[in-house]
C-alpha cells in the first residue's frame, strides 16, 4: 500500500492513462455508433475535470518520482491545469463538427486523452529520456488526430506533413539529447545542471551543440521561426477542432518543457541560450506579423498569428529573469483563452452544413449575428493587444520583463510587430462590422456559444481588480518553483 | 455626501457604462432605437450634472491632486484617480460635450443606433478616465482603449472612404503609443512605481530623460497632432460622422496636449528644455503650413481639420515657452478650441444633414434661407480666427505672449498664422454663407430646428462668456500651472548648478 501511495503525485497522469485504456475497451467492445462516441466524449471530459481537481488538491510541494525522472511542482501543476483546460475545451469544441462530418469515432476522445497524458508528462519531465517518451506519446496521438478526417485530402496531407517534419524534429532532439548525455554523463536534469554550472561549461562544445539541437526540436513543437513552416499548412489542413487543439494545449506543454529544460538543466549557460531565444523570439514576432497580412483563410491566418504569439511569449523567456518566467506564464494563460475563444468562433462559421474558412465570408456578420461578431471582434482586439482587454496585459507583462532586463531593442521590435499584427486583426473586425452582409451562418450551437461567452468574459474581467491579480500571483509562485 | 471621501471621479467615469448596460438589453426595433437615444441622452446629462459637483467642490488654492481615490489593482499597479487644476476642466469639457454629441446624432444616425450610442458612452468613460488617471498604466489603458470605440465609430458610421480613414487613425495612433508604453515600463523599473504623483517628483537621469521624452513625444505628437504626423487627422475628420468629428477635435486631440503638460514637461524637465527649440519650430511650421493648406481646401470638414492642427500648434508653442502666460494660454486654448471646433463641426453637420455634401462649392448664399444658422456660423468663424470678445482670442493672445517671451521670431511667425487663419476662415464663410442663392438645390433649405438651436445655444453662450470673462477657467488652473513651472525652474536650476560647480 505504501508503495502505491508513493505514486500519488503522478495520480492525475495515471488516472488519465488508465481512463484512456478503459475508454478504448469500451469503444472496442461497444457498438460502433454515435452513442458510443458521445459516451466516450463525456467520460473523457469527466476524466479531464477529475484530473484537474486532483491537481488542484495536491499540496504545494515539490516531489520527485521514478528516480527523479518525474517532478511535480507548482510550475508543473500550473501548466498541467492549462493543458487540461485546453484539452477539455477541445472536446467540447469538437462534438458538433464531428457529428456533422460523420467522424464520431470513439478513438477521437481517446487520442485526445493520450495526447494529454503525454503533454502532462512533458510538463513534469525531469530527465532526457522521460522528456523524449512524453513528447513522442503526445506527438503520435497528434499525428493521427491531424489526419482524422481521412477521406479529406487536405487533412491527410496535413497529417503526413506534420508527421514527416515532426519526426525530423524528434530526431534532432534525440541527437541533441545524446550529445548532452555524452558530455554530461547523465540524462538527469540535476546532473546536467551541475555540469552546465561548472566554470568551464561555456567551453564544453558538445554540451552547447547538444543544447542547440534540443532547442531546435522544441522550437519545432512551439512553431517558432525558423522551424515554423509546417504551421500554416497543418493549421489549414487539419479539421478545425484539431487545429484548435494544436494551437492551445501542445503549445503550452512545449513551452513548459522549454522553460523546465532551460531553467532546470542549463542554468549556467544563460549567455548561450538567451541569444538563441532572443533570435527566435524576434524572428517569430516579425514573421507572424507580416506573414498573416496576405492570408484569406482564417485558419491559416491563425497559424501565423500563433507563430507571432509564441514570439511574444518568448520575449519573457529571453529576459532570463524571474519576472520574465512569470510573464510567460501569464501570457500563456491569456493566449490559451483567446485562442480557444477564437476557434469557437471559427467553428461557428458554418452555413448549410459547410464549414466556412474564407475571411471574406465574415462580411457583415454584425448584422446577421451581432453577439458572435462582437465576441469575435473583441477577441481580435485582444489578440492585437489593445487595452483594456486581457491581451494587452499579456503583452504588458512580457515587455515589462524585457525592459527590466534592458532588452530595449527586443521590446521595441516586438511592439512594432504588434502594431503590424494589429492591422490584420482589425481588418477582420472591419469586415464583420462594415461590409454589406452576406448570407448568415447557421445558429451557433450551445457548446460553442458557451465557450465564446466564457472567453469573452475572461478577456473583459481580467482588468478588474483581483481577477487578473490572482492569475499573476499564481504565475509568480509557479515561476519561483522553477528556479527562475 | 462628503465629496472628499466619496469616489466621485469613479462615478463620473463609469456612469456612462451603466447606460451601456441598459442600452445593450434593448430590443432591436424602432422603439429600441428611440429608447437608446433617450437613455444615452439622460446618461450623459446626468454624468454632466454630477461632474459639475467636481468643479463646485474643487479647491483652486492648491496644486495637489484632489478627490483622490486609490485601491489595489494588479500587483504594483494601483487604481488611482484624482484631478488637479490642469486636468479637472478637461473632465468637465468632456462631460459637457457628450450630451451635445448625442443630440447631434439624433436624426443623422439612422442605422445601428443602439451600437452607436453604446460606442459613444463607452468612449465617454474612456475619455474621462484619461484625464482622471493617476497611474501610468491606468492612463495608458484609458488612452489606448479609446481607439476601439472611435475606430468603430469612424469605420461603421463614417463616409465613403471610412475604411481607409479608420485604419489610418488606428494604426497611426497605436504606433505612437506603443513607444510610450516602452517608456512607461522603463520608468517603472527605474522609479519602482507607476504612481503619477510620485513620478512627478522623481528625477530621472538626463540621458534617460531624453529617450523617455522622445517616446512620449511619439505618442502625443500623433495624438495632438503635430506637423508632420498630422496626416491622419484630415482623413479621420472627413470620414467620421458629425459627432465623431466633434469628439475627435474637441477631446481626443486634447489628450496630446494634456499629455505634454502631465508627463513630458514636469517629469522630464531637462529633456523638455533641451528639445524646446524643436517643439517651437514644429509648432510654428504647423501654424503657418497647415493654415496655408487650409486655404486650398474644397471640403469644409477638411478645412476645419487643418485649422485644428494650426490651433494645436499654438498649444504646443505655449507649453514649450515655459512661461506662466504661455502654459495657461495653452490650457485655455485647448478648452476654447474644444468649444469652437465642436461648434464648427456641428455647423458643418447641420448643413450636411440637409444637403449630404461637404463640398464648399455646393453652397453659397445660405444667409438668405438660414439667418439663424448664418449668425451662429459667423460667431464661431470669428472665434476660430481669434476675434477679441470670443474665447479663441484669450488662448491665442496668451500663448503669443508666452512665445514672444521665449523667442521673438517664434512669436512673430505664429502671429502671421492668425492672419492666415482669418484668411481661410473668412474665405470659407464668404463662399458658404454670402453671395446670391443661385443653386436650385438650396432653394428649399430650412433654418435650424429647435433641437439644433438647443445644441448651439450653450456653445454660443460659453464662447462669448469666456471671451469676456475668462477668470473662472484661469483661476482654476493658475495655482497648478504656477506649481508646474516652479518645479520645472527648480529642476533646471539644480541641473545648471551641478554643471557649473
Amino acid at each position: 500500500m505504501s508503495i502505491l501511495l508513493g505514486y500519488a503525485p503522478a495520480l492525475p497522469e495515471i488516472l488519465l492513462a488508465v481512463g484512456a485504456m478503459v475508454l478504448l475497451m469500451l469503444g472496442a467492445f461497444g457498438a460502433d455508433d454515435e452513442n458510443t462516441y458521445n459516451l466516450a466524449n463525456w467520460l473523457a471530459v469527466l476524466l479531464l475535470v477529475a484530473a484537474a481537481v486532483v491537481i488542484a488538491l495536491q499540496p504545494p510541494a515539490t516531489e520527485q518520482l521514478f528516480e527523479g525522472a518525474f517532478i511535480v511542482d507548482t510550475f508543473g501543476r500550473f501548466m498541467k491545469l492549462l493543458v487540461l483546460i485546453g484539452s477539455a475545451a477541445t472536446l467540447l469544441l469538437s462534438t458538433d463538427f464531428l457529428s456533422q462530418k460523420r467522424l464520431t469515432k470513439f478513438e477521437y476522445p481517446v487520442l485526445i486523452l493520450l495526447a494529454t497524458v503525454g503533454m502532462m508528462m512533458m510538463v513534469s519531465a525531469n530527465d532526457l529520456i522521460a522528456l523524449y517518451l512524453a513528447m513522442e506519446l503526445q506527438s503520435l496521438a497528434l499525428y493521427v488526430l491531424a489526419s482524422v478526417h481521412r477521406e479529406n485530402l487536405r487533412s491527410s496531407e496535413a497529417g503526413l506533413k506534420y508527421f514527416v517534419l515532426g519526426a525530423l524534429a524528434s530526431g534532432m532532439l534525440l541527437y541533441g539529447a545524446s550529445l548532452v548525455y555524452g558530455f554530461a554523463g547523465s540524462t538527469s536534469f540535476q546532473v546536467i545542471a551541475g555540469v552546465a554550472q561548472a566554470h568551464d561549461a561555456a567551453q564544453n562544445i558538445g554540451l552547447i551543440v547538444g543544447l542547440v539541437f534540443i532547442l531546435v526540436g522544441i522550437a519545432f513543437k512551439i512553431s517558432a521561426v525558423p522551424f515554423h513552416m509546417w504551421t500554416p499548412d497543418v493549421y489549414e489542413g487539419a479539421p478545425s477542432p484539431v487545429t484548435a487543439f494544436f494551437a492551445s494545449a501542445p503549445k503550452i506543454a512545449a513551452m513548459a518543457l522549454l522553460m523546465r529544460i532551460l531553467g532546470g538543466a542549463f542554468p549556467g549557460l544563460e549567455p548561450q541560450w538567451l541569444q538563441v531565444i532572443w533570435f527566435i523570439s524576434v524572428a517569430s514576432m516579425i514573421l507572424g506579423a507580416f506573414g498573416a497580412i496576405g492570408q484569406t483563410n482564417i485558419k491559416r491566418l491563425m497559424g501565423y498569428s500563433s507563430i507571432g504569439h509564441i514570439g511574444f511569449a518568448l520575449v519573457g523567456l529571453a529576459a532570463g529573469t524571474h519576472e520574465g518566467a512569470q510573464s510567460v506564464l501569464v501570457y500563456l494563460v491569456i493566449y490559451l483563452v483567446m485562442t480557444l475563444g477564437t476557434f469557437a468562433c471559427i467553428l461557428a462559421m458554418r452555413r448549410n452544413d459547410e464549414m466556412i474558412e474564407e475571411i471574406d465570408q465574415l462580411s457583415g456578420l454584425a448584422q446577421t449575428n451581432l453577439p458572435m461578431a462582437f465576441t469575435f471582434g473583441m477577441l481580435m482586439f485582444s489578440l492585437a493587444g489593445i487595452p483594456p482587454l486581457a491581451g494587452f496585459f499579456a503583452k504588458l507583462y512580457v515587455f515589462g520583463a524585457a525592459v527590466q532586463a534592458g532588452l530595449y531593442p527586443l521590446a521595441i521590435v516586438g511592439l512594432l510587430a504588434s502594431v503590424v499584427g494589429a492591422f490584420y486583426y482589425i481588418r477582420i473586425v472591419l469586415i464583420m462590422f462594415v461590409r454589406e452582409p452576406v448570407e448568415g451562418f447557421t445558429p451557433v450551437p450551445g457548446k460553442l456559444g458557451f465557450l465564446m461567452a466564457a472567453s469573452l468574459l475572461f478577456i473583459f474581467v481580467f482588468v478588474a481588480p483581483f481577477v487578473g491579480d490572482a492569475i499573476v500571483v499564481a504565475a509568480d509562485a509557479a515561476a519561483k518553483s522553477l528556479r527562475f | 455626501m462628503n465629496l472628499t471621501t466619496s469616489p466621485i471621479l469613479s462615478i463620473v467615469t463609469f456612469l456612462p457604462l451603466l447606460g451601456v448596460l441598459c442600452i445593450a438589453f434593448l430590443p432591436s426595433s424602432a422603439a429600441g432605437d428611440r429608447n437608446a437615444r433617450w437613455i444615452a441622452l439622460y446618461t450623459t446629462l446626468f454624468t454632466f450634472a454630477i461632474s459639475l459637483l467636481i468643479w463646485i467642490n474643487f479647491d483652486p488654492s492648491t496644486a495637489d491632486f484632489q478627490f483622490v481615490e486609490e485601491t489595489a489593482w494588479l500587483g504594483p499597479l494601483r487604481y488611482k484617480m484624482g484631478v488637479d487644476g490642469i486636468s479637472m476642466l478637461f473632465v468637465i469639457l468632456t462631460t459637457f460635450l457628450m450630451p451635445l454629441c448625442i443630440l447631434a446624432s439624433w436624426t443623422s444616425v439612422s442605422y445601428r443606433v443602439k451600437e452607436y450610442m453604446i460606442a459613444f458612452l463607452a468612449l465617454e468613460t474612456l475619455m474621462v478616465g484619461v484625464f482622471c488617471a493617476l497611474d501610468l498604466i491606468l492612463f495608458y489603458l484609458f488612452f489606448e482603449a479609446g481607439l476601439i470605440p472611435m475606430f468603430l465609430i469612424i469605420g461603421i458610421w463614417g463616409g465613403q472612404r471610412r475604411i481607409y480613414a479608420s485604419f489610418k487613425f488606428f494604426l497611426y495612433t497605436l504606433l505612437g503609443s506603443v513607444l510610450m508604453l516602452v517608456a512607461m515600463l522603463a520608468m517603472y523599473w527605474q522609479a519602482g512605481t507607476t504612481d503619477i504623483p510620485t513620478l512627478l517628483t522623481t528625477e530621472f537621469p538626463r540621458e534617460m530623460q531624453l529617450w523617455l521624452w522622445l517616446a512620449f513625444f511619439a505618442s502625443f505628437a500623433v495624438k495632438l497632432p503635430m506637423w508632420p504626423v498630422h496626416t491622419w487627422l484630415p482623413d479621420a475628420h472627413v470620414e467620421a460622422p458629425t459627432a465623431g468629428s466633434v469628439v475627435l477635435a474637441a477631446i481626443l486631440l486634447k489628450m496630446g496636449g494634456y499629455g505634454f503638460l502631465r508627463f513630458s514637461l514636469p517629469m522630464f524637465p531637462l529633456a523638455s528644455q533641451d528639445l524646446a527649440p524643436l517643439m517651437l519650430t514644429l509648432s510654428v511650421i504647423a501654424i503657418v503650413y497647415t493654415s496655408l493648406v487650409a486655404l486650398a481646401q474644397e471640403d469644409m470638414k477638411k478645412l476645419i481639420a487643418y485649422s485644428s492642427v494650426a490651433h494645436m500648434g499654438f498649444v504646443t508653442m505655449g507649453i514649450f515657452s515655459f512661461t506662466h502666460q504661455g502654459v495657461e494660454g495653452a490650457l485655455f486654448q485647448m478648452l476654447s478650441h474644444g468649444l469652437i471646433s465642436a461648434a464648427l463641426f456641428l455647423c458643418v453637420g447641420i448643413i450636411y444633414d440637409r444637403m449630404h455634401t461637404r463640398e464648399i462649392a455646393a453652397y453659397g448664399g445660405l444667409v438668405h434661407r438660414m439667418p439663424i444658422y448664418a449668425s451662429c456660423f459667423m460667431l464661431f468663424t470669428m472665434a476660430n480666427v481669434g476675434l477679441p470678445g470670443t474665447s479663441g482670442f484669450i488662448g491665442e493672445f496668451l500663448t503669443l505672449l508666452g512665445a514672444f517671451h521665449a523667442n521673438t521670431w517664434v512669436g512673430f511667425l505664429a502671429a502671421t498664422g492668425i492672419i492666415l487663419s482669418a484668411g481661410y476662415a473668412l474665405y470659407l464663410y464668404r463662399r458658404v454663407v454670402f453671395g446670391e442663392l443661385e443653386k436650385p438645390s438650396l432653394a428649399k433649405l430650412a433654418d435650424m430646428t429647435p433641437r439644433e438651436i438647443a445644441i448651439m445655444a450653450p456653445l454660443v453662450i460659453l464662447t462669448v462668456f469666456f471671451g469676456f470673462y475668462p477668470a473662472p477657467l484661469l483661476d482654476v488652473m493658475a495655482v497648478s500651472v504656477k506649481n508646474l513651472l516652479a518645479d520645472y525652474q527648480a529642476a533646471i536650476g539644480q541641473a545648471a548648478a551641478l554643471a557649473t560647480p
